[in-house]
């Protein structure tokens, strides 16, 4: 018996003001079908239906605001009922009334104790969705509703853990925001001739979309490129490889986007609620393409380590995260990425941030070409491009230039990198 | 290192503290002249004198009174009560005074004094001799509570006890007197208040202290090798100053939390951390916070009933079962 609530539909929402039902009470619902318009702190946003069934109560009237949680309505499906017999009807209904006056998160509640009734004297399911608070947290993280999981739980009693937000195939746990804040999505429709095939969203698909989505439509991002001499990087490798352990160019990019990250920190911070975070330490989110899309697990306090370990550190994650081991809390708390696809030939690119990060930063392929040194003479270089995307709430232009510059000082002299 | 039992390993730590430390001095029932009930205080009367250890009359209010009052004059008596079961009849003593004397004084009395002894069920002697009292004194603040579950961690917490400044109330356990480990000769410490973790594990954390240690490390065996199930132990150690730190970085890490406790369930020590958890963890719990405690009743006297009493292995890797 679904009790439909107020769904957290932007990082910063507490409470949502439900602008209009688009269904009335009594009404058939689908799922998928579009229940009310909800203005959040950002943005007027559509709430779909996760279950189907009757539209049986309507428990907020349009305008009232409504906190994060709190029962809007509810959808009872066959043979479901939402009255014990004998239970007062109308009791907590009128409990709903005084919020169109005096639009406030408290009678809301009312609605709750009343529909727990037939969760606890019926043979239906309960409304309240059991999950435990680790699989809120993530799905929290994720921007996931949880209805769509509803049943699906493999915990004991059926409860939702962890591993059910993260592992299952979501067709059911739709993201809690779709489409651009404010703007309708734009949604392919069949094209005659051209048969389509449908293929569902992966959970890994649906975290891309929606938070890269988020990212390039709340950060203003702003891109910073930089060529540097790659020769001493190359010679530095090539020596380096002769001790035995073996380390590839990203590494040193990578060690080195963490050290310089320490001298800069400004450029190691996230956009808070009204205030930026600085870290004190570095946590390297490295971008690592799997089957069906990419993660970014997250290398801690990396500015420590060595060359070898980052090497290792990179290689453990990598392996793990094509075979899909790689823990919820492994992905968490990065506080920078790094994207390298110069293994894949491009020479230079422009990444979206990975949010809530402040900047990432985009690595091209070593190439050889043409540059004019120093005697102003036309010689084979081997140059390496990088760009920086920042947040330019935290970051500004000179701010990320400096960094760059601290970035071209170690990589131009990689050996700087073992002290 | 030496391989030694946690009897001699407490008897080391005695004897270290008795020859660094003049005002150090150990009493208690049958201590000096018979080596101790358990024999933890072998061969120290013949060692060090009539002076130094103490046998007491049968009479624990009175010698735990001596013993902070000589703790207030500046000694550090080592106080043996037969069985920890014995100590409610000194309670006043223990809690009023040996407890409250550093607080009501304005800090400027304190009572270093360790009361120590057996503090388990499981032996077969009936419900007054197995009393696991660690609640009720680590519910007083002023005093410190400590179990130590192996030999190594008895020595040094031990010696930490022995030089703290405050009232510490050793809990040993009479079925871990025997059990051999290996303990550095000479004197070193075990801070109070640092739990240790006893075996690392990834899915499920289980919180013990004293010998409830070893039974979740049994139940960590069989839930990796029956189930493929990793299982953490955090040993506590100390329950009072308690590590609170350790406790929550295990669980963040492992998002779930099955407390193993020998006392009983009903405002117990298990109770204390499971509402440490739910308080601050409450976001990492995957699962809710489970407990394998001492059968809510006294002590039962029919030994097969009391040995489905205390929690076992198995009731713990069943109860752990349950929450995956």
């Amino acid at each position: 018996m679904p009790e439909i609530t107020m769904p957290k539909l932007s990082d910063t929402m507490t409470e949502g003001t439900l602008l209009r039902w688009c269904k009335q009470k009594g009404d058939k619902i689908e799922i998928g079908d579009l229940l009310a318009e909800v203005e959040t702190d950002k943005a007027t946003m559509e709430m779909e239906s996760f279950e189907e069934g009757i539209l049986t109560e309507l428990f907020v009237p349009a305008g009232a605001k409504v906190a994060i949680g709190a029962p809007i309505a509810l959808i009872l499906g066959k043979n479901e009922t939402a009255i014990a017999p004998g239970t007062p009807a109308q009791g907590p209904a009128k409990a709903t009334a005084p919020a169109a006056a005096a639009p406030a998160t408290s009678p809301l509640f009312a609605g709750r104790s009343r529909s727990a009734i037939p969760g606890r004297t019926g043979t239906t399911s309960s409304e309240r969705i059991k999950a435990s608070p680790l699989a809120r947290k993530i799905a929290a993280s994720r921007g996931l509703a949880l209805g769509g999981l509803t049943g699906k739980g493999t915990g004991p009693g059926g409860r939702i853990i962890a591993a059910d937000v993260v592992n299952a195939p979501l067709t059911g746990a739709a993201p809690a925001a779709s489409g651009a804040p404010g703007i309708p999505a734009i949604m392919p429709t069949p094209i005659t001739g051209n048969p389509e095939t449908q293929i569902p969203l992966s959970n890994m698909r649906q975290v891309i979309a929606q938070r890269l989505l988020a990212s390039k439509t709340q950060i203003p991002h702003f891109y910073l490129s930089i060529e540097i001499d790659a020769a001493p990087m190359v010679a530095f490798r090539k020596e380096f490889n002769t001790t035995g352990t073996k380390i590839t160019f990203n590494d040193i990019v990578l060690l080195a986007t963490a050290r310089a990250a320490m001298e800069k920190p400004k450029v190691n911070a996230a956009f808070g609620n009204g205030v930026i975070f600085q870290y004190e330490s570095v946590n390297l989110a490295v971008a690592i393409a799997v089957e069906d899309g990419l993660v970014t697990p997250v290398i801690r306090d990396a500015q420590k380590l060595s060359l070898a370990q980052v090497s290792a550190a990179v290689k453990d994650l990598a392996t793990r995260a094509r075979d899909k081991k790689l823990k919820p809390e492994e992905y968490a708390g990065g506080t920078i990425t790094v994207s390298n696809l110069g293994a894949f030939g491009i020479d230079q690119f422009c990444a979206i941030i990975n949010p809530p990060q402040a900047a990432i930063l985009a690595v091209g392929a070593i190439v050889k070409k043409p540059v004019v040194n120093e005697h102003d003479q036309i010689v084979i270089g081997q140059r390496l491009n990088l760009t920086l995307s920042g947040d330019h709430r935290v970051v500004d232009g000179a701010v990320a230039a400096e960094y760059l510059g601290v970035l071209r000082q170690l990589l131009e002299c990689p050996s700087r990198l073992l002290l | 290192m030496p391989l030694i039992t946690y009897r001699k390993a407490l008897n080391e730590a005695f004897a270290e503290e008795l020859t660094r430390d003049e005002s150090v001095f150990l009493m208690g029932e049958e201590v000096a002249e018979y080596n101790g009930a358990y024999k933890v205080t072998e061969g120290l009367w013949e060692r060090f004198g009539s002076k130094r250890v103490v046998d007491t009359p049968i009479s624990e209010a009175a010698f735990l009174g001596l013993g902070v009052g000589a703790a207030m004059m500046g000694l550090r008596p080592v106080v043996e009560l037969m069985f920890w079961s014995f100590a409610y009849v000194g309670f006043d003593q223990i809690i009023n005074n040996a407890g409250c004397v550093r607080y009501m004084s304005g800090g400027l009395i304190n009572v270093p004094m360790v009361i120590r002894g057996p503090a388990n069920g499981g032996t077969n002697v009936g419900a007054t001799h197995s009393h696991t009292p660690e609640n009720f004194l680590a519910n007083t603040p002023g005093l410190k509570v400590v179990a130590p579950a192996t030999p190594y961690d008895a020595k040094g917490l031990m010696i930490s006890s022995i030089r703290d400044n405050d009232t510490v109330c050793f809990m040993e356990n009479t079925l871990l007197y025997g059990d051999i480990g290996e303990v550095p000769e000479g004197s070193y410490t075990i801070p109070l208040g640092v739990a240790d973790i006893k075996r690392e594990g990834t899915d499920i954390s289980f919180i013990a202290h004293g010998r409830a240690v070893l039974t979740a490390l049994a139940a960590a065996e069989i839930l990796a090798t029956e189930h493929g199930i990793s299982a953490e132990v955090v040993d506590l150690r100390s329950i009072r100053p308690l590590d609170e730190e350790a406790i929550l970085n295990s669980v963040a890490k492992t998002h779930r939390a099955l407390l193993v406790d020998e006392s009983k369930p009903f405002c117990g020590i298990s109770s204390q951390i499971a509402t440490l958890i739910a308080e601050q963890a409450f976001d990492e719990l995957d699962a809710p916070v489970a407990r394998v405690t001492a059968l809510d009743a006294p002590a039962i006297y029919s030994m097969p009933l009391e040995k489905l009493q205390l929690p076992t292995a198995e009731r713990v890797v069943a109860k752990a079962l349950t929450l995956f």
